[in-house]
């Protein structure tokens, strides 16, 4: 299992990185053998390393990035690092660890703004339009709010509030009277900046960024969910029923579509105000 | 606790794949892996924090509190935690703990310029009762020849909701009834003080009248300045539940911002602040006007009243807005009629309330019509955005009237439940008297046969309790500043980053040559930075205690592990400095010749030593039922069990048959550390849900249809009118935004504790501002930029939050007060409720720009 936290990290400045680095960079660049085996080992990089907002896909950024290390100075927060010789990041080129820094989602950009060849992409202006990777909430077992504590560490940090984690209300069948609250990931808004796994309180975070590919399933290319195709046309693909007729006792209606049965708005007892309405009442009560 | 095999091979799965990847799990899980949980010892208690009063279970091994859980038999929580609570264990293993008692020196002497430097607790308690008999030996020649009921004290105790009861209890005794001194009050004062005055007013008796289980069954709940789903975490997920759950059930959620609570609101309502005033008068109308009262309830069980009004803010007497006052601090209710009062509330239209509140009038109608169904059964809920209000009093007066018109209260589901902040702010703060003004059980100092029943069953010469209210915790600040208070201990709370105005009330007055401040705490606050002596506290299991929460349960715990180094508990403390004194230093000589037998003694001796408090042996060790020992420090140290005899001695206060007040009673100490808590009054062994009603309450004689307010003499409740008077401050051209402050779910008020949890720190560093998009733009600020926040009385920055949990309105800015390194109520004018003497740390005003 690979832990970023095994990533030996500690005790080595930015700065210093950012140097070793640069000398790595002009070396390989004398060995490019050297560089183009490091390239091809990494086409898909380790799954705790995060490129920088605006990243293009990973074999075009390979090439694309020149390993200016432009983007690692112009990060207000110094998040990013520079791969190493000897990891498995492409040596030179940027990347995060979500559990140690995540991205801050500057409105301005600065990395990608830094970035003198669109490795990271300027048609990024809008930081909450970056998919960086994708949260998933990826063990419930050990995740205590699936056990209804009140936790929403993961929620609460999420600076797409409300969009990218959301929180499922849920009756907690074990206690009977508690209510669980749930984060739910929505791909849609989730820049896979980070925070949440960042914040989990967990010794090892339940909630984990994953690139794309590993993190998203796909639904069966014949198959619409009825209610969202709905929702998009603004009305039912096939004609609605004519209205539905019941038998009913009085001071009851019933709703096809919605509550079902329903006692009469108003009627303060189930009963009708003529005492006809039951004594003639056709069959037994 | 036997493990399962398949959790065994889970546990050690999780060992190995942690070793391989080098992460260290807690201790908690290596223990269990390691051997099963054998050798962890398994003890209830209730949570450290907030007044919900969870259960937890504490893992205790080798001393040291090594795992803990939710308790699945507490019916509170049933086996939940909110993520303080999760962390509970780690609260007590910061790494700077204080350990031994630190006094501020100067060439081996006390120096108030001096450093803070290690001292035996023997220098400690030399140093500092040498500074608190010099101050009492003026007050013996200030007070000569006066009466009982007008006697100053310069020396002053400020507690908290947070001590447990006994250690309450004790501050009490040694404050009235040793020092007479009467000023002793809590840190609850910033917390619930407005909601037990108007209970007071209205019940003519403290705390709700429901409990918990108004959660499952009201039909609606309505929430009036409580943000629950951060501050009662796992009440609200109970009130989330029953919402989810029960067909046709509404919550309706009124704040000054959006909140979390907000997620969940049927009937979403941001007011303009200070306009709850408005609102509450409106839904009262609205109820009259359509005549939806319960005719039947007001006849037998109300009284109409009113209260004066233009009564000020509680600043000092020489302010233009007191001077200005007309009746600055007056609450005395005059009797009204119905019409009277139909007519105080007949201005308070829709058309009014939506003007000055701002909020849509199909909001407010929508609320007045739920409260005007005679069918809807309704639970309110209040917290800070109530009580931290300069007319806190009157707002949670004007809910109670809303309740009463509609005789919407005492029964499962009809409750206006007042939610209290801390753990024990209902069962020390507010039930054994640690206020100015009050004795244990709802007695007050003011009534002589209250003083004299004290006297009594604390053995002590007649007339020695002062009859005179002492300084409240704002007044304390006052006088240290002013030099008429000279002796300050302030234990278990934080009071230099949670009171008000710290810079120009608060400071000054303990950095004053003439005062000398005394500190208990765990860990080097911000309070204990500005002392002169800082006294190193056990904490939580480290002592045995008892909370009391908001729906009156007392929950017990003994004793897990001890506590480091010489830190020593509140309780030891307040004993061991009581042998410091003795009788004739601290009292004239008319009052010791009452009592000759006393000459010559301490005040321990008078107070503890007493035959009642000593009267419980201690064998060395407490047993519990499955045969597991404790270890019990102040008994073993006092020679008795200390905690049952204080606790026996104050039940003389509220279960004895001669009391001067019933209602409170409570079962022997023994029963609670069998049971999760059990809500008083407690008679013949069962508690009480449900209070003032028949059936439900021992003390109403007749059936659920009776109802007895009997903590008036009359045995009804009062409506008391009220009208809207505008706050102290609001914003004007140069402070053009309302300044509002509150908490987070992750830290625990000034986050002493909750901070040095680094999980906690890491999901929440530092306080934000959260701000409107549009003010934010306004200022050129944009997410997570430095703004400096101004107010008349200071500065500070913080970093821009527009898209966090809170959402305030344009106009408002919101920042916690949990941030150390941000002292928010540096910012916060000491403007207080004229009758609870609460400050309104809600509605101040501010001007935010770019740093």
């Amino acid at each position: 299992m690979a832990d970023p936290t095994a990533i030996k990290m500690q005790g080595i400045t930015r700065r210093r990185v950012l140097g070793d680095v640069l000398k790595t960079a002009c070396g390989v660049g004398l060995f490019g053998l050297g560089l183009g085996l490091y390239s091809s080992r990494a086409s898909s990089l380790p799954a705790y390393a995060i490129r920088p907002p605006g990243a293009i896909p990973e074999d075009a950024f390979n090439g694309a990035c020149i390993r200016c290390g432009l983007c690692v100075r112009d990060c207000p927060y110094d998040i990013l690092y520079l791969g190493r010789v000897g990891e498995d990041i492409p040596t030179g080129t940027p990347y995060f660890i979500a559990r140690q820094g995540a991205c801050e989602m500057c409105e301005d950009i600065p990395c990608v703004v830094a970035c003198p060849t669109n490795a990271l992409d300027h048609v990024l202006t809008d930081i909450n339009a970056a998919r960086m990777g994708l949260a998933v909430l990826v063990d419930q077992e050990s995740c205590i709010a699936f056990q209804g504590l009140r936790c929403e560490v993961c929620y609460q940090v999420c600076p797409i509030k409300d969009q990218a984690i959301t929180l499922d209300r849920q009756h907690n069948e074990r206690s009977g009277k508690h209510a669980l609250f749930i984060p739910v990931v929505h791909s849609e808004h989730c820049t896979g900046c980070g925070k949440c796994e960042q914040a989990c309180i967990l010794e090892e975070a339940a909630i984990k960024i994953l690139p794309h590919h590993l993190a998203k399933g796909e639904l069966g290319r014949h198959y619409r969910l009825g209610w969202e195709q709905q929702a998009q046309s603004g009305g039912p693909l096939v004609s609605p029923d004519p209205e539905h007729q019941y038998h009913l006792p009085p001071g009851m209606e019933y709703d096809h579509a919605g509550e079902g049965l329903i006692r009469e708005s108003g009627a303060a007892t189930p009963f009708s105000d003529n005492p006809l309405d039951v004594l003639n009442q056709q069959g037994p009560p | 606790m036997k493990i399962t095999r398949r959790e065994f091979i889970k546990s050690q799965a999780a060992v190995v794949a942690a070793a391989t990847a080098g992460v260290t799990l807690p201790v908690s899980i290596t223990a269990v892996a390691a051997e099963g949980d054998e050798g962890v010892r398994w003890d209830k208690a209730p949570c450290r924090f907030c007044g919900t009063g969870c259960s937890v279970l504490v893992g205790v091994k080798d001393d040291k509190v090594v795992a803990s859980q939710g308790d699945p038999d507490a019916p509170v929580n049933r086996g939940l935690n909110c993520i303080k609570g999760y962390f509970l264990p780690k609260i007590m293993y910061g790494k700077d703990r204080l350990i031994q008692p630190l006094l501020r020196k100067k060439n081996g002497r006390f120096a108030k310029d001096g450093d803070f430097e290690p001292v035996s607790w023997d220098e400690a308690f030399d140093v500092m009762a040498a500074k608190w008999k010099e101050a009492i030996a003026k007050d013996l020649k200030d007070n000569a020849g006066k009466p009982v009921d007008q006697l100053t004290s310069r020396v002053a105790m400020f507690g908290s909701g947070q001590w447990a009861v006994w250690e309450g209890y004790a501050a009490s005794k040694l404050m009235k009834g040793g020092l007479r001194s009467n000023n002793l009050d809590p840190n609850a004062r910033h917390c619930m003080a407005s909601a037990v005055v108007a209970f007071i007013r209205a019940f003519g008796i403290d705390e709700p009248m429901g409990c918990y289980d108004d959660l499952e069954h009201a039909d609606a709940f309505v929430l009036w300045g409580a943000n629950m789903a951060e501050m009662h975490p796992i009440l609200w997920s109970r009130l989330t539940d029953t919402r989810l759950t029960k067909p046709g059930c509404e919550v309706h959620v009124l704040s000054t911002f959006e909140n979390r609570c907000f997620e969940l609101a049927d009937n979403p309502i941001v007011f303009t602040p200070h306009t709850d005033l408005v609102i509450l008068n409106y839904i009262a109308n609205h109820i009259i006007r359509n005549k939806a009262y319960n005719q039947a309830f007001i006849d037998r069980h109300v009284n109409f009243t009113k209260t004066p009004t233009d009564i000020g803010y509680g600043l000092r007497p020489e302010h233009p807005l007191e001077r200005k006052a007309a009746n600055a601090g007056k609450g005395k209710l005059t009797k009204i009629g119905f019409e009277e009062y139909a007519e105080s509330v007949a201005p308070y239209t829709l058309d009014k309330a939506h003007e000055m509140s701002g909020v849509p009038k199909e909001r407010l109608e929508r609320l007045a019509k739920l409260y005007a169904d005679p069918n809807k059964k309704i639970a309110s809920y209040w917290t800070m955005g109530f009580n931290q209000h300069t007319r806190g009093v009157w707002v949670n007066g004007l809910l109670y009237n809303v309740h009463l018109l509609m005789g919407k209260l005492s029964e499962p589901g009809n409750s206006p439940f007042s939610l209290t902040g801390q753990p024990s702010a209902c069962g020390t703060a507010r039930e054994v008297g640690t206020f100015v003004h009050r004795l244990p059980a709802d007695l007050v100092v003011k009534k002589p046969e209250h003083r004299a029943f004290s006297e009594r069953v604390w053995q002590l010469p007649a007339g020695t309790i002062n009859g005179k209210v002492g300084y409240h915790a704002v007044l304390m600040q006052r006088m240290l500043k002013d030099g008429k208070l000279n002796c300050y201990w302030q234990l278990c709370n934080n009071n230099m980053q949670a009171g008000p105005n710290i810079n120009e009330e608060m400071y000054p007055g303990w950095r004053n040559p003439d005062n000398f401040i005394t500190v208990s705490d765990p860990y080097p606050t911000v309070s204990a930075q500005a002392a002169d002596l800082v006294l190193p506290t056990a904490m939580w299991v480290e002592k045995e205690g008892a909370y009391g929460n908001a729906e009156r349960r007392t929950q017990f715990w003994r004793e897990q592990v001890a506590a480091p180094g010489e830190a020593k508990s509140d309780l030891w403390q307040i004993m061991e400095f009581a042998k410091r004194f003795k009788a004739e230093e601290v009292w004239p000589q008319e009052l010791v010749d009452k009592k000759p037998e006393y000459r010559g003694k301490t005040l321990y001796d008078i107070l503890f030593a007493n035959g009642t408090v000593d009267k419980f042996p201690y064998a060395g060790k407490i047993l519990d039922d499955r045969g597991n020992a404790y270890q019990n420090h102040e008994s073993a140290h006092f020679g008795y069990y200390v905690q049952k005899g204080l606790f026996e001695e104050y039940r003389r206060f509220n279960s004895a048959p001669d009391i001067p007040k019933k209602g409170h009673e409570m079962a022997p100490f023994d029963t609670y550390h069998k049971v999760r808590g059990q809500r008083w009054p407690v008679i013949d062994g069962k508690e009480t849900l449900w209070r003032f009603r028949g059936g439900y309450d021992p003390h109403v004689a007749g059936d659920q249809t009776t109802v007895d307010f009997y903590g008036n003499p009359d045995g009804r409740a009062n409506i008391i009118f009220a009208p809207y008077e505008p706050p102290a401050e609001s914003p004007d051209q140069e402070y053009d935004l309302w300044l509002c402050t509150g908490r987070v779910l992750e830290h625990w008020h000034s986050g002493s504790m909750t901070r040095r949890v680094p999980e906690l720190y890491r999901a929440v560093p530092d306080a934000v501002l959260f701000m409107h998009k549009k003010d934010a733009r306004k200022r050129k600020l944009r997410d997570g930029q430095l703004a400096k926040i101004t107010t008349p009385r200071g500065e500070l920055t913080a970093r821009v939050e527009t898209r966090g949990r809170n959402r305030p309105p344009e106009g408002l800015v919101f920042i916690p007060w949990f941030d150390a390194s941000r002292l928010v109520n540096k910012l916060i004018l000491d403007a207080t409720d004229p009758l609870s003497k609460q400050t309104d740390y809600k509605k101040n005003i501010c001007k935010v720009v770019k740093v």
